[in-house]
C-alpha cells in the first residue's frame, strides 16, 4: 500500500521494523547526487541521501551533538568503503546504513527505512 | 644577608652565575640526568627576565614575544631543587671561603661555582658614546630601549629620513641593522675592516655581500672606523675616520664582544690573552671547585661567541658534576655559521679563509646570479684519494650549506667544482659518516639521528623532541627531513584515505591534466567516494582554476555546507549573512538597506571584526529572499563562508586622514574587488594603512599594505587566530603596480602549493628557504612561473561573477533553499530564539547528549 497523505501522526519505519505503508516525499531528480535534503514525515525531521552510485539512505535530521536539524546538509563519502556524512556542525562521522556515529560509540541517529519506486523517494511509515 | 645553604646530607650546593642560554642549558640537563637528586642549585642571573633565545633575539623586532622567546623551563620552575634569584649579579667570589656577593647583598655559600656570564658588547672608546640614543644589540632589554627610540624618531614630524648608525659590519652588525630597518629607520653600516663579515667571509665573498646588503636598501661604509658621536639638536651626529658625517637617530654598537670574566678576575683566577676565564677541556678553572662555560669561558685559552660549543661546554660540565669524565671534543668547537636575513644567504665553515697549509681553493663566482661559493680543500694524495673538505664560504644562496658543512674533515664525494655549481651534484645524506654533525647548535650527529629514527622517532617533531636537533636555529630541519628519508621513513603527505597525494600535488595533477571533475579525478588518483576532507579541497582547486559557478553540476556536492548555501551555519542551524563592503566602506543608503533587510527577516547584526556587517539568524529558506533585496540594492557575496578572500580592511588614509601619504582607502577597495571569490588553501585577509601609525592592522594579515611616502610596503604571512603571526616585509616603496602585480603572484603561488588549511604563515616557514624563497620566485621569477601566475590571477579577475546573483538567477540551484523537500514552507522547529539586549538569539541547545541513542521525536 502506498499513500500520498502526509498526516502529523506519520512515523517513519526504523531500519528492519515493519513497514505498514510508504510516504512518498519528492521525485528522484530532486536530490542531488552526492548530497542530503531534509524532509518532514509527519512530526520528524528525515535526512535524505542520494549517493552517486543512486543509492538511498535516511536517517534522522537532528544532529545529536548541537539539536540542530542539519545531518541532511554534511558531506557524504566513505569510511574504509563505509558511506558516512559528516555534520556540518562539528564534523563528526555516522554511517549511512545504520545512523552509527563512527566517532563516538555511544551516539546512534535514527536509520529509517527508504526506497526509490517510480522515480518518487519514498520513505516507510510504520 | 646570608643566605644559608639548606643542604641536607649529601647533597650538594652548586651555584651558576648567569641565567643565560647556556646557564639554563647546564641547569636543564643536570636536573634531567641527576635523579637522586645530589645537587641543589641556585642560579643568579643577572638579567631579571626569564632565560630566553639571545640567538633568535631579533625576531623580537618581527613580532616574536617575549613568551616565544622563552626556554622551555616548564620542568625547573616548581622543581624544589632549583631556584633562581634574577636581577641580581654576583659582584664579587671568595674561591677561598667557596661564597659569592650579589649586588643586592646576598652571600651564598657554594660547593660548586660555574660562571656562565657570557659576554658583554663591546663598545670602542669614541666620543659621545654615552650620549642617549647610543645603544648595545644584545639583551631583550637592549631591543625595548631601542624600539623606543626609534618609535620616538618616526613619530617625529621633523623633516628628512628617520637613519640609524650600526657600528660594526658583522653578523650581529647586520642583524641590528635589519631590525632597525623594520622599526621604520634607514639604516647605514660603518665595519672597519675592508669588507663585511670578515669572520666567517672572505674578500670576494664580502664585496658580493655587499653589493647585495646595499640593495636591500642598507647603505654598507667599510674599510672607515667610527671617530665620535656630538649631538646636534635632537640627533646624533657620528663622524668616521674619512671624514665623512652621518645623521642619526640612534647609533647601535655591534662591534664585537667580549667575554664576561670581571668576577672572576676580580677574585685572581687566571683569565685567557684575549679574555675569558681560562679553562680545560673539562671546562674547570685553576680552581677545583670552579668552572665556566659558554661565552665567558676560555677554553685552553680561546672563546667561542656561538652557542653550540657552550651548550657541549653545559653538558661536559653537568657530567663531571655527576662524577662522569666528559670532556670537550674538537668537533664540538665549530664555529661554523650560516646567517640568512635581509634577503642575503651567507655561511662560513670551517678553513674559510684557506689557513691550512698548501690549502686549495675551489671558487664559482657568478656576479650576474649574485651568488658566489668557494670550497677550501687539502689536496688529493699522490695515491689519487679524493680530496678533503675543510671548509668553505657561500654567498647569495648558501642553500648546500647543510649538506656541505657534515662532510668537512671529510673526502668529498664528487667532483668540488660540481658541489658548488648551480644545477651540479646535491650530496646526498647517505654519504655522510655517522660522526657527521648535523645540527651543530645542539652537536647532534648523524649517528644520534639514525638511533633516535631507529627508536621510533619517525618524523620531524619526534625527532626534535628526542634529539633537541632542529630546536635553536633550525637551519638543520631540512636535513632532517632528508635524513628521515634515507633511513626509509614514509613521511606522508596524503591528503586522506581516498588521495595519496597533497594537496599541493593534486593542485598540479588537476590543472595539468585538465581534469574537471571529482569523480574524475578519483577515479583516476584516488579510492572510494571521498570525505568531508577531500571533497572541499578539490573543490576549492576546482573553483581556483575557474571552472564557473561553485554550485554547478557535480561540484554542488563537494562544497562544505557554507559553501553549499553562500552562508555561514551557526550552531542552531541558521545562516548568517555577510554582504561585501569592500575596504569598510558604506553609503548611507547601503547601511539603510541593511538595516531594513535585518529588520525585515528578524536578523541579528552586529559589525565584525573585519569591518563589515554580519546578519544571524537567516533561516536556509529566506536566503534568496534576503538576497533578492541585497543583490538589488547592489551588494554581492562577502565570502564569509568561502575559503576564500574575506576583507581588505583599510584606515581612513590621505583622503581624511592628517598623517595619510597614500590613499589606503582607494587601494583597499580596489585589492578587495582584484580578490573577492578566490578559492584558496584557507581563508586570505588583508588590510590597507595610509602610514605607519597601520590603523588597519594590516601586519596581522596575510598581505598587508602599508603606505610610504614613495609608494608601499607590502607585508606578507599574518594572521590573528590561534598563532598570532607578524606579517613580514616582502617588497618596500613600490608603486601602485608592482604591488598589485606582487600581490597577485604571492596568492597565486600559495593556491598552488600550500596544504589544505595552511594559512600563509606556515606555508611562507615551509618552504625551503622561506620568505627569501618565497622573494626569489615572485620578485626575481627564479622559477620562471611568474607569467603563468600572472595569467592565471588575469583569469580569476576576468572571470569573476557574484556567486548569490548567480543563485538567484538559477531557479534550479535557487529550489536547494528550503526547509524540507516535501514542505518548502514549514519553519524549521528546532529553531527558536530568545531576545537579549534587543535582539533575538539562538535559545540555549536543548541537552541531548548522554542518551544512548537519539530518538528524532
Ligand atoms: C563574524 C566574525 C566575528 C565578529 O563578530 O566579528 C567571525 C566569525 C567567525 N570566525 Fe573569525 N570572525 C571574524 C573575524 C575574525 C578575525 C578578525 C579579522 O579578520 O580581522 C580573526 C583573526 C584574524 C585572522 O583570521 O588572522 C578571526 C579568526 C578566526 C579563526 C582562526 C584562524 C587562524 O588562522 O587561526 C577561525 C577558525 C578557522 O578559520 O579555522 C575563525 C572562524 C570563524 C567562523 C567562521 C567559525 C565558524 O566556522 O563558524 C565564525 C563564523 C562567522 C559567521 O558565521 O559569519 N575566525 N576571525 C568576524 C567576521 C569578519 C568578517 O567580516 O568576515
Ligand atoms: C643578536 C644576536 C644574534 C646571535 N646569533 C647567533 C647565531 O645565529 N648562532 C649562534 O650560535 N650564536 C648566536 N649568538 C650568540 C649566542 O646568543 C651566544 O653564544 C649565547 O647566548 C651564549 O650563551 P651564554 O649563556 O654563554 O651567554 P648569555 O646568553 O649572554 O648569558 C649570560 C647571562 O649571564 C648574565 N650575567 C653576566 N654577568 C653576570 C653576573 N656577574 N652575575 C649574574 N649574571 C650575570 C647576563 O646578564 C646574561 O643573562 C647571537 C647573539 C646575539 C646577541
Ligand atoms: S594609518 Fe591611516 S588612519 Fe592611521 S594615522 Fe596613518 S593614515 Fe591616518
Ligand atoms: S643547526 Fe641550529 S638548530 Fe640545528
Amino acid at each position: 500500500m502506498t499513500t500520498r497523505l502526509d498526516t502529523p501522526t506519520a512515523v517513519p519505519a526504523r531500519a528492519g521494523e515493519a513497514v505498514s505503508c510508504w510516504l512518498t516525499v519528492c521525485t528522484v531528480e530532486r536530490l542531488l547526487p552526492g548530497r542530503g535534503a531534509a524532509a518532514l514525515v509527519g512530526g520528524t525531521q528525515v535526512a535524505l541521501f542520494r549517493l552517486a552510485d543512486g543509492a538511498l539512505h535516511a536517517l534522522g535530521n537532528i544532529d545529536p551533538f548541537t539539536g540542530a536539524g542539519v545531518v541532511s546538509r554534511g558531506l557524504v563519502g566513505d569510511r574504509d568503503g563505509e558511506p558516512t556524512v559528516a555534520s556540518p556542525l562539528h564534523k563528526q562521522v555516522f554511517a549511512l546504513r545504520d545512523g552509527r556515529c563512527l566517532d563516538d560509540p555511544d551516539v546512534r541517529l535514527p536509520a529509517f527505512t527508504v526506497r526509490a519506486v517510480g522515480g518518487d523517494v519514498q520513505v516507510g511509515l510504520r | 644577608m646570608t643566605e644559608q645553604s639548606v643542604t641536607q646530607q649529601g647533597v650538594n650546593h652548586l651555584v651558576v652565575v648567569g641565567n643565560g642560554m647556556v646557564g639554563h642549558r647546564l641547569v636543564s640537563t643536570l636536573r634531567a640526568r641527576d635523579g637522586d637528586g645530589t645537587w641543589q642549585i641556585t642560579v643568579l642571573g643577572e638579567e631579571s627576565r626569564p632565560a630566553y633565545d639571545r640567538v633568535a633575539l631579533s625576531s623580537y623586532v618581527d613580532g616574536a614575544s617575549e613568551q616565544d622567546l622563552r626556554l622551555d623551563d616548564a620542568g625547573l620552575q616548581d622543581d624544589p631543587l632549583v631556584t633562581h634569584h634574577l636581577g641580581d649579579a654576583v659582584v664579587e667570589v671568595d674561591p677561598g671561603g667557596r661564597r659569592v656577593t650579589t649586588a643586592s647583598g646576598r652571600t651564598l655559600g657554594y660547593d660548586a661555582l660555574v660562571f656562565a656570564t657570557g659576554s658583554y658588547a663591546f663598545v670602542p672608546p669614541v666620543t659621545g658614546r654615552e650620549l642617549p640614543g647610543c645603544f648595545v644589540y644584545r639583551t631583550l632589554d637592549d631591543l625595548d630601549a631601542i624600539t623606543e627610540a626609534a618609535a620616538a624618531a618616526v613619530a617625529t614630524t621633523a623633516p628628512g629620513r628617520r637613519s640609524a648608525v650600526v657600528v660594526g659590519g658583522g653578523l650581529l652588525g647586520l642583524e641590528a641593522a635589519r631590525a632597525l630597518r623594520l622599526l621604520g629607520l634607514s639604516p647605514q653600516v660603518v665595519e672597519v675592516a675592508p669588507w663585511l663579515m670578515p669572520v666567517q667571509v672572505d674578500a670576494r665573498g664580502g664585496a658580493l655581500l655587499h653589493r647585495l646588503v646595499s640593495e636591500q636598501g642598507i647603505a654598507v661604509r667599510t674599510g672607515v672606523s667610527l671617530t665620535g658621536i656630538v649631538r646636534d639638536r635632537d640627533r646624533l651626529v657620528a663622524t668616521l675616520s674619512d671624514g665623512v658625517e652621518l645623521d642619526a637617530d640612534v647609533v647601535v654598537f655591534a662591534a664585537g664582544i667580549r667575554a664576561a670574566d670581571g668576577p672572576a678576575r676580580a677574585c685572581g683566577l687566571p683569565v685567557g690573552p684575549r679574555g675569558g676565564v681560562l679553562v680545560d677541556d673539562r671546562c674547570r678553572t685553576a680552581d677545583e671547585h670552579v668552572w665556566a662555560i659558554g661565552e665567558c669561558a676560555a677554553l685552553e685559552g680561546r672563546t667561542y661567541g656561538l652557542v653550540a660549543p657552550g651548550y657541549a661546554m653545559a653538558e661536559v660540565v653537568a657530567d663531571r658534576l655527576l662524577g662522569g669524565s666528559a670532556r670537550m671534543r674538537p668537533e664540538q668547537l665549530d664555529t661554523s655559521t650560516r646567517l640568512k636575513l635581509l634577503g642575503v644567504d651567507v655561511a662560513g665553515f670551517g678553513d674559510a679563509h684557506a689557513a691550512t697549509e698548501g690549502a686549495l681553493e675551489v671558487v664559482v663566482d657568478d656576479p650576474v646570479a649574485g651568488t658566489y661559493a668557494k670550497l677550501v680543500v687539502a689536496p688529493p694524495s699522490s695515491t689519487g684519494d679524493a680530496s678533503t673538505l675543510l671548509g668553505g664560504v657561500l654567498v647569495g644562496d648558501a642553500s648546500r650549506y647543510g649538506a656541505l658543512r657534515p662532510l668537512m674533515g671529510a673526502p668529498l664525494p664528487a667532483d668540488p667544482v660540481a658541489l658548488i655549481s648551480t644545477g651540479g651534484a646535491e650530496p646526498d645524506a647517505s654519504a655522510l659518516p655517522d660522526s657527521a654533525q648535523i645540527c651543530s647548535c645542539n652537536a647532534v650527529t648523524k649517528g644520534d639521528l639514525c638511533a633516535a629514527i631507529d627508536g621510533g622517532a619517525h618524523d620531524v617533531p619526534a625527532l626534535k623532541a628526542c634529539t633537541r636537533a632542529g630546536t635553536t636555529c633550525g637551519s638543520c630541519v631540512p636535513a632532517l627531513t632528508r635524513i628521515l628519508q634515507q633511513q626509509g621513513v614514509e613521511l606522508s603527505t596524503a591528503l586522506c584515505a581516498h588521495f595519496d597525494h597533497s594537496r599541493a600535488e593534486l593542485f598540479e595533477i588537476v590543472a595539468g591534466a585538465g581534469i574537471t571533475s571529482f569523480s574524475a579525478l578519483l577515479s583516476r588518483y584516488g579510492r572510494g567516494r571521498g570525505c568531508e576532507v577531500c571533497k572541499p579541497v578539490v573543490a576549492s582547486i576546482l573553483a581556483s582554476l575557474g571552472t564557473g559557478h561553485v554550485l554547478d553540476g557535480e561540484q554542488a556536492s563537494l562544497q562544505d555546507t557554507n559553501d553549499h548555501f553562500l552562508a555561514n551555519l551557526q550552531r542552531n542551524g541558521t545562516y548568517s549573512v555577510v554582504p561585501r563592503i569592500a575596504g569598510g566602506e558604506v553609503t548611507p543608503a547601503g547601511l539603510i538597506v541593511i538595516g531594513e533587510v535585518a529588520r525585515d527577516f528578524g536578523l541579528y547584526t552586529k559589525i565584525t571584526g573585519g569591518q563589515r556587517i554580519d546578519l544571524f539568524g537567516a533561516r536556509v529558506d529566506d536566503l534568496p529572499a534576503i538576497w533578492r533585496r541585497l543583490v538589488d540594492a547592489g551588494f554581492e557575496s562577502g565570502h564569509a563562508y568561502g575559503k576564500s578572500l574575506r576583507t581588505v580592511k583599510s584606515c581612513v588614509g590621505s583622503a581624511w586622514c592628517r598623517y595619510g601619504v597614500q590613499d589606503s582607502v582607494a587601494m583597499a577597495v580596489e585589492l578587495e574587488l582584484r580578490y573577492r571569490g578566490l578559492r584558496s588553501p584557507h581563508k586570505l585577509k588583508s588590510g590597507v594603512s595610509g602610514c605607519a601609525r597601520e590603523c588597519a592592522e594590516a601586519r596581522s594579515k596575510d598581505f598587508g599594505v602599508i603606505a610610504t611616502e614613495q609608494g608601499w610596503n607590502l607585508y606578507v604571512g599574518g594572521n590573528g587566530g590561534f598563532t598570532p603571526r607578524h606579517a613580514e616585509l616582502l617588497v618596500s616603496d613600490v608603486d601602485s603596480a608592482t604591488l598589485i602585480r606582487t600581490i597577485d603572484r604571492f596568492l597565486m603561488f600559495y593556491i598552488r602549493t600550500a596544504d589544505r588549511l595552511q594559512r600563509t604563515a606556515p606555508w611562507i616557514e615551509s618552504l625551503d628557504g622561506g620568505l627569501d624563497h618565497l622573494r626569489s620566485v615572485i620578485v626575481d621569477d627564479a622559477l620562471g612561473i611568474c607569467a603563468d601566475l600572472d595569467a592565471a590571477m588575469q583569469r580569476h579577475v576576468g572571470s569573476y561573477a557574484d556567486e548569490w546573483a548567480g543563485v538567484l538567477d538559477d531557479p534550479e540551484k535557487l529550489s536547494r533553499f528550503v526547509s524540507f523537500v516535501n514542505a518548502p514552507d514549514a519553519p524549521d522547529p528546532t529553531i527558536r530564539f530568545v531576545p537579549e539586549r534587543g535582539q533575538a538569539i539562538p535559545a540555549p541547545a536543548p541537552v541531548l547528549l548522554g542518551v544512548p541513542e537519539v530518538s528524532a521525536r
